[in-house]
């Protein structure tokens, strides 16, 4: 019963809170272009399910593009760095400075890049740059953390560099490897969205993109319809990358 | 006796914050003979060890090793297997690293494993192991290599008293097989005079040899050898040059 409960819980406290709203802009009438009821927002949703799936996927895609692209960049960097502490001095304060920057501040520059002719291109890198960090930061550390007895395994039996990076160094990354990929994996979302909107119209016609139309036509059911699948696209993509890890885990660990 | 499997010759290491940890030290292992490191913490048993293993120089002395590439084997004080990789491929990773083809080192891997009483967990990964399983696994990936000079430090430390004296008769019983020469580094007095030829008393640190107890009886030991005078006698030796080689520098 108590399980019951909790699982409904949320639930209810979102059936709550849309009851209150729906109510309050029926009492009200406040203007549908400042706040839409609920129920008008049900049926924008309805009615643009699939452009709006549609948008979804755009973003989604790039994000996943963008994903691949920084998993491939991170892990190569890191493995080169992982190799040599100097380069690894080295690298440490771009990376970090490249980490630190607002992925908005370099939106404008990237899109002058990429030319006006193609700004799918400059949203993948700029998702490419959020995503990359924690991939990057997370291959490094893994790279290291592989235990120093085992080091010493290594070093009696003569292993090669090559060999202890493939036999020993990356095997004991994969936990931070994960954990890197599921923080890389939602800043890309995040990315995405955010270079969209710096982009501004056109290009990739994701959900940002669907937000700002929207908004510049003031229908803001619509906005809102967008934001929904927006969240709902977060919920499931962590749900799924949070399942990822730990099946990731408990095949390495196996058990 | 045949020319020695290795040979510290007034050895000292120094290091860089700690200070002197191990020396002036000296010590000769003969082929074939176990040597048990007996000391309180810290006394510098594990570089010892190190040094041996040819992990680590000494900052001043001489060290001659016969053992050369791969005919030396360390077991650490905890299993140290890959996590990742099953009990299998663990004890064959020190025969891949060092060339041989995968499918004959796979197959020399179950034979240790089965040596070692764990035929029917060549499959398992180390997690599904218990203590004392996991530890078999690593005296099998040491035994694979069938080492000249194997080297234990402390490596039943972490298990039961019940599980660390069968262990210690299966270690015995597996040196009985190849003979290489073991030293194994240890604080427990009875376990060091159960299964050592020669165990050799190292001061508190910087560790020097306080004293050295041979131990006159067969190897592997016979069953109700704890009873016997020549254990009791040993322990006691070894007690009495711990506790001397506390008092020499406290």
């Amino acid at each position: 019963m108590s399980k019951v409960a909790d699982a409904l819980a949320p639930f209810a406290l979102i059936a709550l809170l849309l009851a209150v709203w729906e109510a309050a802009v029926r009492i009200t009438g406040v203007p549908a272009y400042f706040l839409p009821a609920p129920s008008a927002v049900a049926v924008a949703l309805a009615t643009d399910t699939g452009s709006l799936i549609q948008a979804a996927w755009n973003t989604l895609s790039v994000a996943l593009i963008a994903l691949v692209i920084a998993s491939l960049t991170a892990q190569l960097i890191a493995l080169i760095v992982g190799l040599s502490p100097f380069l690894e001095r080295a690298v440490r304060p771009l990376a970090s400075t490249l980490q630190v920057t607002p992925v908005v501040a370099i939106a404008p520059l990237v899109l002058i890049w990429a030319g006006i002719d193609h700004p799918e291109r400059a949203i993948v890198a700029l998702a490419v740059l959020v995503a990359f960090f924690p991939i990057f930061s997370g291959a490094v550390t893994g790279l290291k953390a592989a235990d120093p007895d085992l080091e010493r395994l290594f070093d009696l039996y003569g292993a090669s560099r090559i060999q202890r990076v493939l036999r020993l160094r990356l095997p004991s990354a994969v936990p931070f490897l994960l954990e890197g990929h599921k923080v890389g994996a939602g800043l890309a979302v995040i990315g995405a969205v955010v270079a969209e909107f710096g982009a501004g119209s056109g290009g990739v016609r994701g959900l940002a993109w669907r937000i700002l139309d929207a908004g510049n036509k003031l229908q803001t059911a619509r906005m809102i319809a967008a934001l929904v699948v927006l969240g709902l696209m977060g919920v499931v993509l962590h749900a799924l990358l949070d399942r990822l890890e730990r099946v990731g885990l408990a095949w390495w660990r196996g058990r | 006796m045949t020319s020695p499997v290795a040979e510290l010759t007034s050895v000292e290491v120094d290091y860089p914050k700690r200070g002197r940890a191990l020396g002036p030290f000296d010590l000769t292992l003969g082929a074939g003979q176990i040597t048990a490191l007996v000391g309180p913490s810290g006394c510098g048993k594990s570089t010892a060890l190190r040094l041996l293993a040819g992990l680590e120089q000494p900052t001043h002395g001489t060290i001659r090793r016969a053992a050369g590439r791969g005919e030396t084997s360390v077991v650490f004080q905890a299993p140290t297997l890959a996590p990742w990789l099953t009990a299998r491929e663990n004890v064959a990773l020190p025969l891949e690293l060092s060339g041989t083809p995968r499918k004959l080192a796979r197959e020399k891997a179950g034979e240790a494993l089965t040596r070692v009483g764990l035929g029917s967990a060549v499959d398992a990964r180390p997690a599904q192991l218990s203590g004392g399983m996991a530890m078999r696994a690593s005296l099998a990936r040491a035994l694979v290599t069938e080492p000249r000079l194997l080297l234990l430090d402390e490596p039943f430390a972490a298990l039961d008293e019940i599980t660390r004296r069968t262990l210690a008769d299966d270690v015995l019983a597996l040196w009985a097989q190849t003979r290489p020469a073991i030293v194994f580094v240890t604080h427990n007095v009875e376990e060091a005079a159960y299964m050592a030829d020669r165990v050799v008393v190292i001061t508190r640190g910087p560790g020097r040899i306080a004293g050295e107890v041979l131990v006159n009886a067969p190897l592997p030991r016979p069953e109700g050898f704890r009873a016997t005078a020549v254990f009791r006698e040993a322990s006691e030796a070894v007690s009495q040059l711990l506790a001397k080689g506390a008092e020499a520098v406290a």
